[in-house]
């Protein structure tokens, strides 16, 4: 288990309190100019020998993003926004950083900011989280009296301003393009990459797009140094990871864990097992509802860590765990996924607005043993059509669950859907609606 | 995208009041100049506080004016995000989280404590026109699944009984204590927390 000491979100539980004091006990604003004096180049490069990559899901290198963004500032001023439109199912673990432990993510927008030249940052917070905005919010306003940030910034002399910016309700906005879309009120539809934001992004300006997470990170990497963070987890896979554990578990939590940590140590340990025991466990969800699932045999041994995941057909995605055990009926639990998918594809491509609906009905007539057993593969067929034909990656997030399904739990659903559409024996049927299908055989 | 059609029965104006007109330019100056357009979901939301939890069309038509845009551009946002209520759904708006992590943890326990005490099916309002529900797609707390949002606050870790209890409550006029349901402290793990315990002890 990860050492205490350790820990970057030391108030995950709100033990200490959120405000500007306990949070300066805890380290945060301590030295923030001692950082910002030795410059930008060493701030993007001590990033990026930490090896933090991205913490939304992609888990695109950090500090490589930030080095995108232009060196000089033109005519155009540069901008930072922050993804705080946590929607993922499984997810929450952003919520607890909005609520518990703003500073450190506001200092962390300093420190970004500061990198990346912007001097005006927003940060997109789904419009559900209100109340946890709210928070964000006060703590900004602490920040503004404090002079943490505003004119002069914790004396660091650069200009920062901090606003946020509400979303209402659509998973989509977390997509980098459709996000900076919804700030600059319109509907959330992606955009085409490239040109990519951090060259023309937001009100065509070049913008950096960074999760809470990865930016609430970065004082402590700065602070404790590139070497501390990258010697936790493994080889670019470093440092730690707030991983949210819900489903059939008996203590569904969130914990801040070393990166490559067991999943079987995250379910037992932390969340108290799996309900009935570990036998009783049927599939995980390792990374939020996009990823797919792991069934319970390789559970055993997996590693939570991009890499390692990835090697599993699956990812870390957000980190959101979620158990299914064997009470559960693994179809339906997809059915539903593919339920929200969609609901929540913006309609902007076709494969994606119509496939995602496709799925769906599929999978509920699978659930109920209605579906024919040629339809496992067209199943399979049509995320194949979805996935990749796409502008964002919606396409990828909402296909990837069902054949994650369909690898592994196959026969499960043949057992269920043993309909077989093409009459075999009369033949005399002149208007059959197969009868080509028969042709073929004859 | 959000299913909802706007309300057959529309008021005929849409003002804002003195305290949302302040709250409005608040917003229009978060952004920079000529870059008003931007404010228009905030202003949707205000516009919805204004009136009751939903937005008339006068309202969007108001909106546009305000931040020099095209009404249908308005239209298009109320209508794409799925927050914005488009008809009435009374003072006290039901959201019960029902994707995966909360359905396996039993969210249909709450619909149906729903049904009981509101309405029948959902999106409609309650006999005494104050009270509607819904199901939504994930709300962003499961590890406190099951759970609900009433306007703007949280109720976690329920199941059907508090789900009842929380609803008399509300129906009544009551304002219950949002968080967990179970009295853990937020996220941790509920009796079984093996990190930062010196902090807890402190």
């Amino acid at each position: 288990m990860l050492k205490d000491q350790d820990r970057i979100f030391q108030n995950l539980y709100n033990d200490l309190g959120s405000d500007v004091n306990s949070s300066q006990k805890r380290g945060d604003w301590v030295n923030t100019k001692e950082i910002t004096d030795k410059g930008r180049d060493w701030i993007i490069n001590e990033i990026k020998d930490s090896q933090l990559r991205g913490r939304g899901g992609a888990g695109f290198p950090t500090g490589l993003k930030w080095s995108f963004a232009p060196k000089e500032v033109g005519s155009r001023p540069h901008y930072l926004v922050i993804n705080g439109d946590e929607s993922e199912p499984g997810t929450c673990k952003d919520r607890d950083i909005l609520r518990f432990e703003p500073h450190k993510l506001i200092e962390g927008c300093l420190l970004a900011s500061y990198a990346v030249q912007a001097h005006v940052c927003y940060i997109y917070i789904r419009g559900e989280y209100f109340i946890d905005g709210q928070k964000l919010q006060a703590a900004i306003d602490e920040a503004y009296k404090e002079n943490l940030i505003g004119k002069n910034a914790a004396g660091t002399g650069w200009d920062l301003d901090i606003y946020i910016h509400y979303g209402a309700g659509a998973y989509i906005c977390g997509e980098e393009t459709a996000l900076l879309e919804s700030i600059e009120g319109k509907k959330g539809q992606p955009r085409l990459k490239p040109p990519f934001p951090a060259l023309i992004g937001l009100y065509g300006c070049p913008t950096i797009v960074n999760n809470v997470e990865t930016i609430a990170v970065v004082p402590t990497i700065l602070r404790k140094g590139a070497k501390w963070f990258s010697s936790l987890g493994r080889e670019k896979n470093t440092g730690t990871k707030i991983f949210c554990i819900s489903g059939n578990v008996n203590n569904p939590c969130n914990v801040e864990e070393e990166m490559n940590i067991p999943l079987k140590e995250l379910i037992e340990v932390h969340a108290g097992g799996v309900i009935g025991g570990w036998d009783n466990l049927q599939a995980v969800i390792p990374g939020g509802s996009s990823m797919p699932l792991i069934p319970k045999e390789k559970c055993e041994t997996l590693k939570m860590d991009f890499d390692s995941l990835v090697a599993e057909k699956s990812g870390l995605g957000t980190a959101g765990i979620v158990v299914i055990n064997k009470d559960q009926d693994i179809i339906k639990c997809m059915a539903r996924i593919a339920r929200f998918y969609k609901h929540e594809s913006c309609g902007q491509c076709t494969p994606c607005r119509e496939g995602s609906g496709w799925m769906w009905r599929m999978l509920e007539r699978m659930a109920k043993g209605e579906a024919s057993k040629d339809e496992v593969d067209m199943l399979d067929d049509v995320t194949k059509q979805i996935e990749g034909h796409t502008i964002c990656a919606f396409g990828e997030g909402s296909s990837w669950p069902v054949q994650g399904l369909l690898r592994h739990f196959k026969d499960e659903i043949k057992k269920r859907n043993k309909f077989d559409p093409i009459v075999k024996e009369n033949k005399n049927i002149p208007y059959l609606v197969d009868q080509h299908l028969l042709d073929k055989n004859a | 995208m959000s299913l909802k059609r706007p309300a057959k029965d529309q008021p005929e104006k849409f003002e804002f009041n003195s305290s949302s007109l302040e709250a409005a330019k608040i917003m229009v100056a978060k952004y920079p100049e000529g870059k008003q357009q931007s404010a228009v979901m905030a202003l949707l939301y205000i516009a919805q506080k204004q009136n009751n939890n939903w937005i008339p069309l006068a309202a969007m038509k108001y909106i546009a004016k305000f931040l020099d845009m095209p009404y249908i551009k308005v239209y298009e946002v109320a209508t794409f995000y799925s927050m914005y209520n488009l008809s009435p759904v009374g003072k006290y708006f039901v959201q019960v989280c029902t994707t995966t992590p909360c359905m396996i943890r039993g969210a249909n326990k709450l619909v149906e404590a729903c049904k009981e005490k509101i309405s029948e099916n959902e999106s409609e309002l309650s006999s005494e026109k104050n009270c509607s529900w819904m199901e939504v797609e994930c709300l962003g707390a499961c590890v406190n699944a099951p759970m609900m949002q009433i306007n703007d606050d949280y109720y976690e870790d329920l199941d059907k009984e508090k789900t009842l209890k929380i609803l008399d409550q509300i129906l009544k006029g009551q304002k219950p204590k949002p968080g967990s349901y179970r009295g853990r402290i937020n996220n941790e793990p509920e009796n079984n927390r093996k990190t930062l315990m010196d902090l807890k002890n402190a």
